[in-house]
């Protein structure tokens, strides 16, 4: 494509389809608590 | 939904519902403010002449259809469907835990949100065998999940280290029988690490928070010992030695800035010159009215210190240096499932916080909170009720967050800061959301940068 990059292959369509398994880590958003941020964990399956 | 904005010389258009993540020349940017579907066969004549003014026609016929294939690939303008998956958590198992080991603490932060560790509640430790009931609780409450998470958190968690270590040793002889595995992560501001408590938690702890704020200065106007003086010198060897110590195991050092240090920037590059390469250093939470306070007057000055950050860690990785700086991570390849997404933290719902008393809060910062209080450890008590209320605090629940274009990458903030600031889980809480949102956008164009180069 000339005018548009896209940056990343992944899809959160597809995701939704096979996930929900509950096997990655708890997260906390909050800026108290450095366990981890949802959008930069890892899908553990 | 798409969200689009210029940043680093980049303009970058994000498809909310798929994730998609596009860079785009300035006509496909200034088109996207013309077009939605239902697209045409061709591009419209009334968008071609507005457009023509400032690019030719063929570029602009050609540039309306990428768009469309994007659309029909479902990367742009995706739609949103997953309100329906909302409800599948509700009945999930509790599978972390964050264990309150020490209601005390050998230092007095002055931004600290347990008031100097006790929480107002007083001074306490927790006893072994609340501690082993904790951990029945979390093999009897988890299910089918095999994984089970169990932080140490305080007040100080080194001030009950013993049992600390009691209750690692029990939850190891009785994950087998339950067919699960502990991961045990630890946060410490460092003052009484010794050799040994080192090696107990570079062997056990699969993760380890080091409590420090940056720059000397900075760390000790903030983190006082009991008698006043400031911590940095204390602690910054034992972090150093630990973190020599630990091989590839996960760490973070981890700092909080305040309306006193909006250069935090110069902090991070503090801990990374002193030898640190997992640094986190996070916006202070707590009440507008105190002093240190972040608040709406700060937010100009905390978007170009990110701004400013991004630019010095490019330039640092383009001399060879590399450093994780937590807040801008993002994997935009690998990252959790959209189910995931829709409730990040599973605050009151598959993770809980339980006190020196064996009181059960839905996380460690609804500690103390009365009407929180979900039940009793010792006693046996679980309000399934309220469990449920935290699984219905999702992004669909939550008014700002349903048409936020930050919702899958945020998964609706904070329940405890949305509590604290706003009286209410479900109202988000605006500095936050700028703050996070601000973060986002500029992690996403360091990605750019790595991908495409440097654009200004
Ligand atoms: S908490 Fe704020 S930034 Fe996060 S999804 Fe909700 S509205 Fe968006
Ligand atoms: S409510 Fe806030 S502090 Fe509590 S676990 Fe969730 S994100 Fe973390």
């Amino acid at each position: 494509m000339k005018h548009i990059k896209t940056m990343n292959k992944a899809n959160l369509k597809e995701s939704a389809q096979k996930g929900g398994c509950g096997k990655c880590q708890a997260s906390c958003q909050s800026a108290c608590k450095t366990s981890c941020t949802v959008a930069n964990q890892k899908c553990e399956r | 939904m798409i969200h689009k904005y210029k940043l680093g010389g980049f303009n970058i258009v994000l498809d909310v519902n798929s994730g998609g993540v596009h860079v785009v020349d300035d006509l496909t940017y200034d088109m996207l403010d013309n077009v939605e579907p239902p697209f045409e066969e061709e591009c419209p004549e009334k968008i071609v002449e507005k457009l023509s003014r400032f690019y030719e026609k063929d570029e602009i016929m050609s540039c309306y259809d990428e768009i469309v294939e994007l659309y029909n690939d479902k990367i742009l303008f995706s739609e949103d469907d997953y309100e329906k998956y909302a409800k599948y958590s509700i009945a999930s198992p509790v599978k972390a835990m964050c264990l309150n080991i020490a209601h005390d603490c050998n230092l007095r932060c002055k931004y600290c949100f347990a008031s100097t560790g006790d929480f107002g509640k007083g001074r306490k430790l927790m006893t072994l065998e609340t501690g082993k009931n904790a951990i029945d609780f979390l093999l009897e409450n988890s299910g089918d999940r095999q994984n089970l998470e169990l932080d140490f958190f305080g007040g100080e968690p080194l001030m009950n280290f013993d049992v600390v270590k009691q209750i690692v040793e029990y939850a190891r002889s009785r994950e087998g029988e339950f067919g699960k595995k502990f991961r045990f992560t630890i946060t410490t501001n460092g003052l009484l690490l010794d050799d040994d408590k080192i090696d107990f938690i570079n062997k056990e702890m699969s993760n380890v928070v080091l409590s420090i704020d940056g720059r000397k200065e900075v760390n000790d106007y903030m983190r006082l010992r009991v008698d006043g003086t400031g911590c940095y010198d204390r602690i910054l060897p034992k972090f150093k030695k630990l973190v020599a110590q630990r091989g590839d195991k996960e760490y973070y050092v981890r700092g909080t800035f305040t309306k006193y240090n909006l250069d935090f920037s110069e902090d991070v590059f503090s801990l990374y010159n002193e030898g640190f390469d997992q640094i986190s250093v996070e916006p202070v939470v707590g009440d507008s009215s105190e002093e240190y306070a972040l608040t709406e007057k700060e937010i100009p000055a905390v978007f170009a210190e990110y701004e400013k950050l991004a630019r010095r860690i490019i330039n640092n990785e383009k001399q060879g240096g590399k450093f994780n700086f937590f807040h801008f991570m993002l994997d935009l390849d690998q990252g959790p499932c959209a189910i995931k997404r829709l409730r990040g933290c599973g605050c009151g719902n598959d993770y809980v916080a339980i006190t020196p008393d064996g009181d059960i809060y839905p996380c460690h910062q609804f500690v103390g909170i009365e009407e929180y209080k979900m039940g009793n450890i010792d006693e046996g008590t679980f309000n399934l009720e309220m469990k449920k209320e935290f699984a219905n605090a999702h992004v669909y629940s939550k008014p700002e967050c349903r048409k936020c274009w930050a919702k899958f990458y945020c998964s609706g903030g904070c329940n405890a800061n949305n509590y604290q600031y706003m009286g209410d889980i479900h109202k988000a809480h605006k500095i936050s959301c700028e703050l996070e949102k601000k973060r986002l956008e500029v992690a996403i164009m360091m990605k750019a940068v790595r991908a495409f180069g440097e654009q200004e």
